[in-house]
């Protein structure tokens, strides 16, 4: 069962890299901030796999506090493009 | 056993969602169909991956209930529900700004909120 949990690890890793190429040579911002979006939900999940692949709490626990903390920043990049005050 | 088969399907599942909304994020035209791919299956194979996580955290509090304890499942059900909160608000606060900051798409037929603005 881990090397399934440590398959989907990999497989995850390789995703994250083909969203990145997005980041990279979007042609407008939201292109890239779309991107950035879809990795910060990747790494969220991937962190949730590390932690019951490596038996430890803390992992999750740091998942939780990435998702709301990369919430904030999504929220606050998107106000920034809409042209309002921060 | 049938436990273990559950979790092999849910991995399955939540990691192919997971590598089509990446792809679709290389081969979609413009933002929106974009952003559509990317946070719609992102969001979708999250929900799997993480249900393979509490029942796999379940299934060892259940099989060892004495050293193991069932912090792991709640902790990756708290995980599950902040993603599930937080992504599709994002996603519309995305293309909300994109909309005001100028970006049309590129094949659509019909723009109902250009027309609502008039």
């Amino acid at each position: 069962m881990m090397d399934a949990f440590l398959l989907s690890i990999v497989i995850l890793l390789i995703s994250i890299l083909l969203a990145a190429i997005r980041l990279i040579l979007g042609p407008t911002v939201p292109d890239r901030v779309v991107g950035l979006d879809t990795i910060n939900t990747l790494v969220i999940v991937l962190m949730i796999l590390f932690g019951a692949y490596y038996r430890e709490i803390i992992y999750i626990d740091v998942a939780i506090v990435y998702a709301l903390l990369s919430f904030v920043t999504t929220i606050l990049i998107a106000k920034y493009l809409e042209g309002g005050r921060i | 056993m049938i436990v273990t088969a559950l979790i092999y399907i849910f991995l399955a599942i939540g990691v192919t969602f997971n590598l089509l909304g990446s792809l679709a994020l290389l081969r979609f035209p413009d933002v929106y169909t974009r952003l559509h791919g990317g946070t719609k299956c992102t969001t979708f194979g999250s929900i799997f991956l993480s249900g393979a996580v509490i029942v796999y955290g379940l299934k060892e509090w259940y099989l060892h209930p004495t050293v193991s304890s069932p912090i792991l499942p709640i902790h990756a059900l708290v995980a599950l529900i902040a993603i599930l909160i937080t992504n599709p608000t994002g996603a519309h606060a995305i293309a909300r700004a994109a909309h005001r900051s100028g970006v049309k798409p590129v094949k659509a037929v019909v723009d109902d909120l250009e027309e609502e603005k008039k």
